[in-house]
């Protein structure tokens, strides 16, 4: 990987996160009517409508608006909570840790299950291991992540007592986080399997591999080193772009499991319309998104050296 | 070096068997059969194909696209994709054993240290995303026990070998950053690095310019000669074919048609395809002395009948053309080596078969 290579990616981020930035901003003003009315719903008051309105700067120009709210941004201010009073900053931290916890753990179950299934699809194709792993990842691909999360909680939390319903961690432990995991993760594994599967059998296709068979390499290491490593960028590609999927799948599950994460979060403050903690969460996933995507393209250019040169 | 080359294609047992004793013979194909199975059908791409290889020895097989030519090779080499294909007959015997009855474990040994392979596209047949000393590397580590450093020098030493500048600094490349020609340079250093006995080289020069080609072959001739390798060269090129080897197999259809020393075959071709070949070649330009294609088109091998598959095109054919394909039989005085699978071989070799045509 080249140094040029990653500076001018990152370069080209902050076009995306200013889009990113406006669109969160944009929020308030994207649903019709006046947002104080909005925000304060039946406890309106024409008096207490003015202070909202100057509290969150509704009575200045659109773009001083922005950019005062950006400027905010920038310096660690993503304004307080219209209910607790408390910075919006201290709530989400409080809140991340839960959430990255989910999102990679499923991320973790995703690559784990999937890239081995998808290899031993592959290599017989048509095999049972090839029929087992294709019924798998249907399953975890069509299964929506609420209706898992469902039947996980009714079987091993509720039947079996393996794994706690729901709860924080903090409470319960590590345990806490199993379900969770593995209701994200599934099927993000079916995913995963099916793009390795593909992905594998391509390679095994190329001529190179031809190359490592005839140069006698023991085919174990025409497999993993030819074949496989070959097949991990589109796989790695995969698994970057469905990480947005995969966040999206932790925010549902955390209300499932009702865990402290952002995703819980976000669903109370939209019910509660709390815009300044609205706007916090889906700034912290849209960047947090953005960022996924950076990192898989570095590491996409440390697969690939071919990537490097343009 | 001409042995009493390719036994007829229906070579029968007891002669197949006694020539499977012969262990100085370097390479002995006899009566190889290949299919593959598509479906329900088997469309039987090499049917029958026999020659020998001696030690420093050179055969160039040539042939219109689709004629066996590269299933023949893979099969020696061992990398046949079986399924979808199977050797259905016949036997490989290098140094007198046959590597078709080897288990996988022991054959692979043979790979890339007694028989090698240089394949047609360099860029494909490199792996992207491996530098190019690590490739030339792996050789060394998996078949001599090198470290990962001793391979890396051994590797170096290839590439200076095959005279790519600056190999130390260009063993940690990968190969999209070389240009054609030195990318083949690094395929011809992978194939010749432990010393083979063998080297296959699958159309090695198709791919690169003329100019890079003529360089090329140059290199690999004279490290072949230099190392006392033997070559089975397949090429489009007769021009190639007559820089690097001195006899010549014509495929037709999955089998040899006509065989024999090229400075004999290409003035006097014994069969009608050759004939067709040859003359294409005299009739084009210098510039280009790559096969031309004879009218028609090569047969649909599911379709074949009992007949010489060459007849539909052939302007000599006659009926008994259609009816009984030609076996492979010695042609022209007695130990030139020279073999015709034509009926009419003899006349041909004589005559030519313009004059017939007319
Ligand atoms: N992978 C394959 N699957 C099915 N048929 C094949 C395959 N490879 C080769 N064949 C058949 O074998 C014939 C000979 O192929 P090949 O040896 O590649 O010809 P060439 O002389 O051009 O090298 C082809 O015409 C095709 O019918
Ligand atoms: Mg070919």
């Amino acid at each position: 990987m080249s140094p040029m290579f990653v500076l001018r990616r990152a370069l080209s981020l902050i076009p995306v996160l200013v889009g990113v930035t406006m669109l969160v901003f944009g929020l308030i003003h994207l649903t019709p009517g006046d947002p104080a009315q909005l925000i304060m719903g039946a406890d309106y008051t024409p008096e207490g409508a003015e202070a909202l309105r100057r509290q969150l700067n509704l009575d200045q120009p659109l773009h001083v608006q922005y950019l005062t709210w950006l400027g905010n941004v920038l310096t660690g201010d993503l304004g307080t909570s219209l209910y607790t009073r408390q910075p919006v900053v201290d709530i989400l931290v409080e809140r991340i840790p839960i959430t990255l916890q989910v999102a990679f753990g499923g991320l973790l179950v995703g690559v784990f299950a999937g890239v081995p299934m998808g290899v031993l699809a592959a290599v017989r194709p048509g095999s049972l291991a090839d029929q087992v792993t294709r019924v798998i990842s249907l399953v975890g691909v069509s299964m929506p992540v609420y209706w898992l999360g469902l039947l996980l909680i009714e079987f091993l939390a509720v039947r079996l007592a393996l794994f706690p319903a729901g709860g924080s961690p903090r409470e319960y432990g590590i345990s806490a986080l199993v379900l969770p995991c593995l209701a994200v993760g599934a099927s993000f594994a079916g995913i995963v399997a099916r793009t390795t599967r593909s992905a594998v059998l391509e390679c095994l296709g190329e001529s190179y591999v031809d190359t490592a068979r005839a140069k006698g390499l023991p085919g174990r290491r025409v497999l993993w080193v030819h074949a496989i490593r070959n097949a991990l960028i589109p796989v790695m590609t995969i698994i970057g772009l469905q990480f947005g999927v995969l966040l999206g799948g932790a925010v549902i599950t955390e209300t499932i499991f009702s865990l402290p994460g952002i995703g819980q979060l976000l669903i109370q403050s939209i019910s509660q319309r709390d815009f300044p903690i609205m706007q916090g969460c889906v700034l912290l996933i849209a960047v947090g998104f953005v960022l996924v995507n950076f990192v898989t393209d570095v590491l996409y250019s440390v697969a690939d050296p071919r990537i490097r040169l343009d | 070096m001409t042995g009493p080359t390719p036994t007829a294609s229906g070579a029968t047992p007891t002669e197949a068997g006694a020539l499977a004793t012969d262990a100085s013979r370097l390479l002995e194909v006899s009566d190889l059969q290949v299919g593959f199975d598509i479906g329900p059908a088997t469309v039987p791409a090499v049917r029958g194909v026999s020659f020998t290889l001696e030690e420093r020895d050179g055969l160039a097989l040539v042939g219109e696209s689709g004629s066996g030519k590269t299933v023949t090779a893979r099969t020696i080499m061992g990398i046949l994709r079986c399924p979808p294909g199977r050797v259905t007959g016949g036997q490989v015997r290098f140094r007198g054993e046959d590597l078709l009855r080897l288990p996988e474990s022991r054959r692979r040994t043979y790979r890339g240290t007694r028989i090698s392979m240089i394949f047609q596209e360099a860029l494909a047949a490199l792996n992207p995303v491996l530098p190019v000393g690590y490739q030339i590397g792996e050789l060394f580590r998996f078949h001599q026990g090198s470290s990962r450093r001793q391979a890396r020098r051994q590797a170096i030493e290839a590439m200076s070998l095959v005279q790519i500048p600056h190999a130390a600094r260009r063993a940690g490349d990968y190969p999209h950053q070389f240009s054609g020609g030195m990318r083949q340079r690094v395929v011809i250093a992978m194939a010749l690095a432990l010393r083979p006995d063998l080297v296959i080289a699958d159309e090695p020069t198709t791919a690169l310019d003329v100019t890079i080609q003529a360089q090329v072959m140059e290199l690999l001739q004279q490290l072949l000669e230099q190392e006392g390798m033997s070559l089975l060269l397949i090429t489009h090129d007769l021009g190639v074919a007559a820089y690097a080897t001195s006899r010549i197999a014509v495929m037709y259809a999955g089998r040899i048609v006509e065989t024999g020393p090229l400075g004999e075959v290409y003035p006097a071709p014994a069969h009608p395809y050759t004939y067709g070949l040859m003359e294409s070649i005299r009739g084009r330009e210098r510039e280009s002395r790559t096969l031309h294609a004879i009218p028609g088109a090569p047969p649909d091998l599911t379709q074949l009948g009992p007949g010489c598959p060459f007849a539909p095109r052939c302007p000599r054919a006659v009926a008994l053309c259609r009816e009984v394909e030609p076996p492979l039989d010695p042609v022209g005085s007695a130990g030139s080596g020279r073999a015709s699978a034509c009926h009419f071989a003899a006349e041909i070799l004589a005559e030519g078969v313009l004059e017939v045509r007319g």
